[in-house]
């Protein structure tokens, strides 16, 4: 354990479990998937299992898959209108899919699989692309609108739609990095705080004395981490909202 | 919900200071780790060799949850809800069903008791009514009787009134005969005192 003592990025590294290789391109079965196969599992067990009595008084589990798709429904009632309610699947899969990968994240030893750019990235594109493909397929060019937010005097149109684009095309990006880099982070400062626990444990009576310090930082920090799986989740759900809500209503600003 | 998730907002915006801060201190360290530890020299999450295996993966597993979720789950939680919704909505309809027939009901026999009370009354008005009535004619035949008793009881007083009245002539004549006989001894005509006694009669 000496070598690696503690490498708080170690715990990022994708390791493949089942070599797969199909035209040259490298598809192994690796621990990242393991785990979207093992979030894929638990969200839709625990949803599909707590719902199967299906009683008209719900206990306790049930209640939380109840309240999760009202939860869900309200929030994208809300921000998109009676008119997004077709996108509910979508919206619904997202947040319990991001909510029980960044839950499983925080259990040691566990890979978290919304630490990976990659995969918040496609999750982004998936939200966007949506937008995009159902906004120009509802509204043709009148989708357009969504760069023209009404009640701009003419001469400051140009200025006002080139910011609109900008902000348009970093929506994928922002929508992305702020899930990804939230979980690393936070991941990251848990190793590290953690393992200065350890590190100082070794250096005799003070050392462990000081160790106090970052342990209590260590607890306090998995607190705000579970806090923030939850938001981050939620985070994205409502933004998947607003931006539906272009879809729905480009002229809608 | 929302105060909880403004509440959250703030201390993430803490958070992420901290995190930022601690990020930046890490990675000096990846760089040595990497170089002993792992061979590659990316940084994992960046590490391109893996993106085509995490997007089809995740492709498989997130298309399947949301299959699952579309054609499964959220329909039968919809209609677990939704069963609910009706279930309450059809007991609140038989509750007001009930009242209404308990209200019926009560109007019912309010309106029975009114009838029966106004039946009562009239009954009681003609009992009353063939009570005074008869009281009344009872009443009448025995005046009728009485005052023909009285009438009668009259006329025979008024009948022996006159022949009573009409004896006393007769006595007193009598009487005075008698009267003078014993004073004067002699006799003196009937007639002249039948003619003393009319004109003392006057």
């Amino acid at each position: 354990m000496a070598g690696d003592k503690v490498d708080p990025v170690h715990q990022f590294v994708v390791n493949k479990i089942v070599p797969i290789e199909i035209g040259g391109i490298d598809f192994s079965f690796t621990n990242a998937s393991l785990f979207m196969v093992a979030t894929l599992a638990v969200a839709a067990g625990f949803l599909y299992f707590t719902t199967s009595t299906r009683s008209l008084v719900p206990g306790r589990l049930q209640s939380v898959s109840e309240l999760s798709y009202e939860f869900i429904a309200s929030m994208l009632r809300e921000g998109a209108g009676s008119h997004g309610m077709k996108f509910f699947p979508m919206v619904f899969s997202l947040f319990m899919f991001i909510l029980t990968a960044n839950m499983l994240g925080m259990v040691p030893y566990f890979f978290t699989i919304t630490s990976q750019i990659i995969v918040t990235f496609a999750l982004a594109i998936f939200v966007i692309g949506t937008v995009l493909v159902y906004g120009f397929y509802k509204h043709g060019l009148g989708f357009l609108n969504v760069f023209v937010p009404s009640g701009v005097p003419g001469i400051l149109l140009p200025l006002v739609i080139s910011i609109e684009i900008i902000s348009f095309l970093s929506r994928p990006i922002s929508l992305s990095v702020r899930l990804f880099a939230n979980m690393l982070a936070g991941h990251i400062t848990l190793k590290v705080f953690a393992g200065f626990v350890a590190s100082l444990g070794t250096l005799g009576a003070l050392g462990i004395g000081g160790a106090v310090l970052p342990l209590i930082m260590t607890v306090a920090l998995t607190g705000l981490e579970f806090l923030v799986a939850f938001l981050q989740a939620y985070v994205f759900a409502v933004l998947t909202c607003m931006y539906l809500n272009d879809a729905v209503h480009p002229g809608g600003h | 919900m929302f105060v909880t998730a403004a509440y959250a907002q703030s201390t993430t915006t803490e958070g992420a200071e901290t995190h930022d801060a601690a990020a930046g201190e890490v990675h000096t360290e990846t760089g040595v780790a990497h170089e002993g530890g792992h061979g590659s020299g990316v940084f994992p999450p960046f590490d391109s060799s893996t993106f085509a295996s995490q997007l089809l993966w995740l492709a498989i597993s997130f298309g399947l949850f949301y299959l699952l979720m579309s054609r499964v789950v959220m329909p039968r939680i919809g209609s677990i809800l939704e069963t609910r919704h009706d279930t309450i909505a059809r007991d609140l309809d038989d509750a007001a069903r009930s009242k209404a027939e308990a209200d019926a009901a009560v109007a019912a026999y309010e309106q029975e008791l009114a009838t029966a009370r106004a039946k009562g009354n009239v009954i009681a008005a003609t009992a009353r009514e063939a009570a005074k009535a008869k009281a009344a004619a009872d009443r009448t035949a025995v005046e009728t009787s009485l005052n023909d008793k009285i009438s009668a009881a009259e006329a025979r007083i008024a009948d022996i009134k006159a022949k009573a009245l009409a004896d006393v002539g007769s006595i007193a004549e009598e009487t005075a005969s008698a009267v003078i006989e014993q004073l004067i001894g002699g006799k003196v005509s009937k007639a002249e005192i039948a003619s003393a006694v009319k004109a003392s009669a006057k």
